[in-house]
C-alpha cells in the first residue's frame, strides 16, 4: 500500500483539526490534579469540543467508548476513561486525545504527572518528551522512517529505558492509521524515505522498566513488569521547510510539549 | 491513538479474503502441485489449494486430515486450504 501524500490544502485541514486537539489537551493538561478520577477528564474534553467542528476520533473506533485514552503509571496505551480509577499524588497520566473536522484527522498525546512526582518519573517523562522532539526533528524530505525510530531509540536506550515494540506511530489522514508503520526504534538509513506531504503521528512509548507489553484486555496495554510507562504524540507533516508539528499552533515553537 | 504493530495481520475489511467463506473440510486425496481434494462437512468435494503461509511454514497434509478451507463466494469448486487441525 502506498503512502499518501498530502497537498497544502489537505495539510491544513489537518491542521486545523490539530488546533482543536491541541487546545482539548493544554486544558486537560492543566486540569490534573491528585483526587480526579480519569472520567473527570474524559467530561472536560467532551465539555470542550461540544460545539466544535468534527468530532472526537477515537470514540466508536472499533468500538472504543471514549474520547480519549487515559494510561495510569503502568499503562501504556489506550486506558480508558472510569469513575473508578482516581489519580494520586505522585502518579502519571497519558492523556491521548484525536480529532476529525472535514474528513480530516489529528492526533496527539501527552503525559502529565499528577501533583509531585518522583525524580525518575520527571526523567522518564523528560527523556520520552526529548525522544520525541528528535524524533520530528528527522522528520525531514530525504530521511528514511529508521532515522526517525533510532532518533528516538537511541535516545531512550541511553538513559536506561526501553521502548515499546508492540505500538507504533501511523500515517495519518483521511484515516486516524494509516501507511507507514513508524517503529519507535529502527536503523539509520533504513525503512521507507520520508518525502514532503507524507503525515505521520510520531508517538514514543516508553517503559522504565523492559520493553515487553501485556494487554489487559481488548484495549488496554500495560507493561509486563509494572514498571511506569510514559507516552507524547505529535502529528507532524513532512514540509519543503522540514517538519511541521500539526497539533499545536503553528508560531509555538521550542520543545514539542 | 497508537496502532498495534500488526494490525495488518487481523485483516482491513476493504480486504477481498475477508469475503472468503470458512469451512471445516476432510482431506480425500494429494494432487500433483500442492492441490487436494476435500470434502465439506456437507459433502461436497471441492478443489483446494494451500494457503502461502502454510507453505512457507512447511506445514505437511496427508489424506484423512482435517482442515479448514477458504472458499471464495465466486468460485464455489475450489478454495483454499488456511489450517490443518492436529
Amino acid at each position: 500500500m502506498a503512502i499518501h501524500l498530502r497537498s497544502a490544502d489537505e495539510i491544513e485541514k489537518m491542521h486545523r483539526a490539530g488546533l482543536i486537539v491541541h487546545e482539548v489537551l493544554n486544558t486537560l493538561r492543566s486540569s490534573v490534579r491528585p483526587g480526579m478520577t480519569t472520567m473527570d477528564l474524559e467530561k472536560i474534553a467532551e465539555e470542550k469540543i461540544a460545539g466544535k467542528p468534527g468530532h472526537p476520533a477515537f470514540k466508536g473506533y472499533r468500538g472504543y467508548p471514549c474520547v480519549l485514552c487515559t494510561s495510569v503509571n503502568s499503562e501504556i496505551v489506550h486506558g480508558i476513561p472510569s469513575p473508578k480509577r482516581k489519580l494520586k499524588e505522585g502518579d502519571i497520566v497519558s492523556i491521548d486525545f484525536g480529532m476529525e473536522v472535514d474528513g480530516y484527522f489529528a492526533d496527539s498525546a501527552v503525559t502529565v504527572p499528577v501533583g509531585k512526582i518522583k525524580p525518575e518519573l520527571q526523567k522518564l517523562l523528560d527523556v520520552t518528551r526529548d525522544s520525541l522532539d528528535r524524533a520530528i526533528d528527522k522528520m525531514r524530505a530525504g530521511n528514511r522512517l529508521g532515522d526517525v525510530g533510532f532518533a528516538v531509540q537511541s535516545l531512550v536506550e541511553e538513559n536506561g529505558f526501553s521502548v515499546v515494540r508492540e505500538f507504533v506511530g501511523h500515517g495519518i489522514g483521511t484515516k486516524m492509521h494509516d501507511e507507514p508503520n513508524l517503529p519507535n526504534y529502527g536503523e539509520p538509513g533504513r525503512g521507507a524515505r520520508l518525502q514532503e506531504g507524507m503525515v505521520i503521528a510520531v508517538e514514543p512509548m516508553v517503559n522504565a522498566g523492559s520493553h515487553e507489553v501485556r494487554m489487559r484486555d481488548e484495549w488496554v496495554a500495560e507493561t509486563a513488569d509494572g514498571s511506569p510507562s510514559a507516552h507524547f504524540e505529535h502529528t507532524v507533516a513532512v514540509t519543503s521547510n522540514g517538519p511541521l508539528i500539526l497539533t499545536r499552533p503553528k508560531e509555538m515553537t521550542g520543545p514539542s510539549w | 491513538m497508537a496502532k498495534p504493530e500488526d494490525d495488518k495481520k487481523k485483516g482491513d475489511s476493504g480486504n477481498p479474503k475477508e469475503d472468503a467463506i470458512e469451512v471445516m473440510a476432510t482431506v480425500i486425496e494429494p494432487l500433483p502441485n500442492a492441490m487436494f481434494r476435500v470434502e465439506l462437512e456437507n459433502k461436497h468435494q471441492v478443489l483446494a489449494h494451500v494457503s502461502g503461509k502454510m507453505r512457507k511454514n512447511f506445514i505437511r497434509i496427508l489424506a484423512g486430515d482435517k482442515v479448514a478451507v477458504e472458499l471464495s463466494p465466486y468460485d464455489l469448486t475450489r478454495g483454499r486450504i488456511v489450517y490443518r487441525y492436529k
